[in-house]
């Protein structure tokens, strides 16, 4: 088990995602940047549906209950255990009674705690993915005691791996989305030659940008709607859903993002800036 | 079986959207839910994909992002084209209690108002229709309900409240439906449906589909207790018809 003694801004338990009920309303989860969970989970052996802990912008401090093995991947934030700074993208031991703590954040936006074997938390809907109120909780709360199994041994095959930085990336590879064609050509123009800023506005579920590109007054009927779809409101702002989004919509789907844009997209927080660049099918 | 011009897109790299002529009508949507009967039984190989139908789309999504698009899109074509007519996925109308109290029903006053209508009759105007589910999403367990009839058509709160209670029932254009969850809301809120439409505790948390029919019928503050009651230790039985396809 492993206890936390103090949350962080918002840490969630996160796997691959919750399928099988998008027709139900249920969005799809799962971690934001895939590509970096997917790491911590693979230095680890670990299935790639065990669940990690996904860390947003300022680390919990959690203490070991059991010994274990973990790995750190994504966003910077000066993780120690025990005071002595651990590096990520290598696994460590953690043994009883050790404490995890993290520090000022680097670069990135979402870190990813991945312990051998996988956070144990209740599956929900065949995932073990926080959303309230399809989970009990939406994030870890102080003093909550998380499941884990516990390891003495374990010779990984691969000890550390180079950090991937695509997360200081800020190019986003972009698709046509299903009502593209509403764009205006001088729309397009700002569209693909202009910088974005990313609004205050971000989370799991949207991230919005701050700049206007000019408003609309097309109807549609409601439609699905992905993570990474990028909406474009009546006022002319730009909202890009992410892994918590909303199944369906009613706004203009203008534009989809590749996958892996999304997990760079999570790695950027308040101010940063973006810019799109289009791909063919 | 009835056809219709459809297109069949890509959407992203692990979705393909299907469209139907952007119209709001029933036989559009039964279409569509023919269709992904049919995607069901002809594509037993792509278990891994989740069929999102809506007004008048449907949306395929590989959960293995392994969509091959031009080969699946010929094979799409081909299944619409000679599907035969089979026996449907049943449908059902739920009758569902709402109790129209104001203590509930905050925007009642308001919107009888702004409909010159008093409250009995709006009351009665909600519960005579029949309303159809085109499409469930927003939030979990949310059903658009089209079928509103044109005299209960009202506009949206120009500021939406922050938070509408679990529960109520709102009007808002022409969509009328339930809260399924406390949630940040624009709706004119006329009462409070007691049963949850969302339970994710059970294998099928939501026991509407898509192409289900609801009717609403008015139930006083006592009964609405009782089915909150049942509703929470689970033993409330739900009325619901099986309709004819």
């Amino acid at each position: 088990m492993l206890k936390v003694i103090h949350p962080g801004f918002f840490t969630t338990i996160q796997d691959n995602g919750r399928f099988g009920y998008r027709d139900k309303g249920v969005p799809v989860c799962g971690s934001m940047d895939h590509y970096s969970s997917s790491i911590a989970n693979s230095l680890l052996e670990n299935k790639e549906t065990d669940a990690v802990m996904e860390i947003t912008m300022t680390g919990p401090k959690l203490e070991f209950h059991t010994s274990s093995f973990f790995a750190i991947t994504g966003a910077e934030m000066s993780p120690t255990l025990n005071g002595i700074p651990v590096n990520s993208y290598e696994v460590h031991k953690a043994r009883e009674g050790d404490v995890l703590s993290y520090g000022k954040l680097i670069n990135g936006f979402r870190s990813y705690l991945a312990v051998k074997g996988g956070f144990l938390t209740d599956i929900k809907l065949m995932s073990r993915s926080f959303y309230q109120p399809i989970t009990d909780e939406n994030c870890i709360k102080e003093r909550m005691e998380i499941p884990i199994e516990t390891h003495t041994e374990y010779t990984p095959k691969i000890s550390h791996m180079k950090s991937e930085a695509f997360h200081k990336e800020h190019e986003l590879l972009v698709y046509k989305g299903p009502e593209y064609n509403l764009f205006t050509n001088d729309q397009l123009k700002l569209l693909f030659k202009n910088k974005f800023t990313i609004a205050k506005e971000n989370n799991r579920m949207a991230y919005q940008l701050e700049e206007l590109i000019g408003a609309h007054s097309y109807k549609m009927l409601t439609s699905a709607t992905l993570p990474g779809t990028v909406q474009l409101t009546p006022a002319g702002k730009l909202i890009i859903l992410m892994r918590d989004g909303q199944t369906t919509g009613g706004y203009p789907r203008v534009l989809q993002l590749a996958n892996k844009s999304i997990a760079i997209l999570a790695q950027k927080k308040f101010g940063d800036k973006i810019t799109f660049h289009p791909v063919k099918y | 079986m009835s056809s219709y011009p459809i297109t069949i897109r890509p959407f992203g790299e692990d979705a393909i959207l299907i469209e139907w002529p952007p119209v709001v009508s029933e036989s559009i949507l039964y279409d569509i839910l023919d269709f992904s009967e049919s995607i069901r039984w002809d594509f037993k190989d792509y278990m891994n994909w989740e069929l999102v139908p809506a007004y008048c789309s449907l949306t395929l999504i590989d959960r293995d992002n392994k969509i091959d698009f031009s080969k699946t899109k010929f094979e799409l074509l081909e299944c619409y084209k000679n599907r035969k007519a089979k026996k449907p996925a049943p449908r059902y109308l739920w009758k569902l209690p709402v109790c129209y109290d104001l203590e509930f029903g905050i925007d009642l006053e308001e919107v009888s108002k702004i409909l010159s209508m008093s409250i009995e009759d709006v009351i009665k105007a909600h519960t005579h229709h029949i309303y159809t589910v085109y499409g469930i999403g927003f939030l979990p367990g949310f059903t658009y309900l089209g079928g509103l009839p044109k005299a209960l058509e009202t506009p949206r709160k120009a500021v939406p409240r922050l938070k509408v209670n679990k529960g109520s029932v709102g009007l808002a254009g022409k969509q009328t439906g339930i809260y399924p969850q406390d949630s940040p809301g624009g709706w004119n809120i006329i009462g409070n449906c007691p049963i949850s439409l969302f339970n994710a505790n059970l294998e099928n948390p939501c026991f509407v589909s898509v192409g289900d029919q609801i009717q609403f019928y008015a139930t006083n503050r006592a009964e609405y207790d009782l089915h909150k009651i049942e509703t929470e230790v689970g033993i409330y039985n739900l009325d619901k018809i099986k309709l004819d396809a």
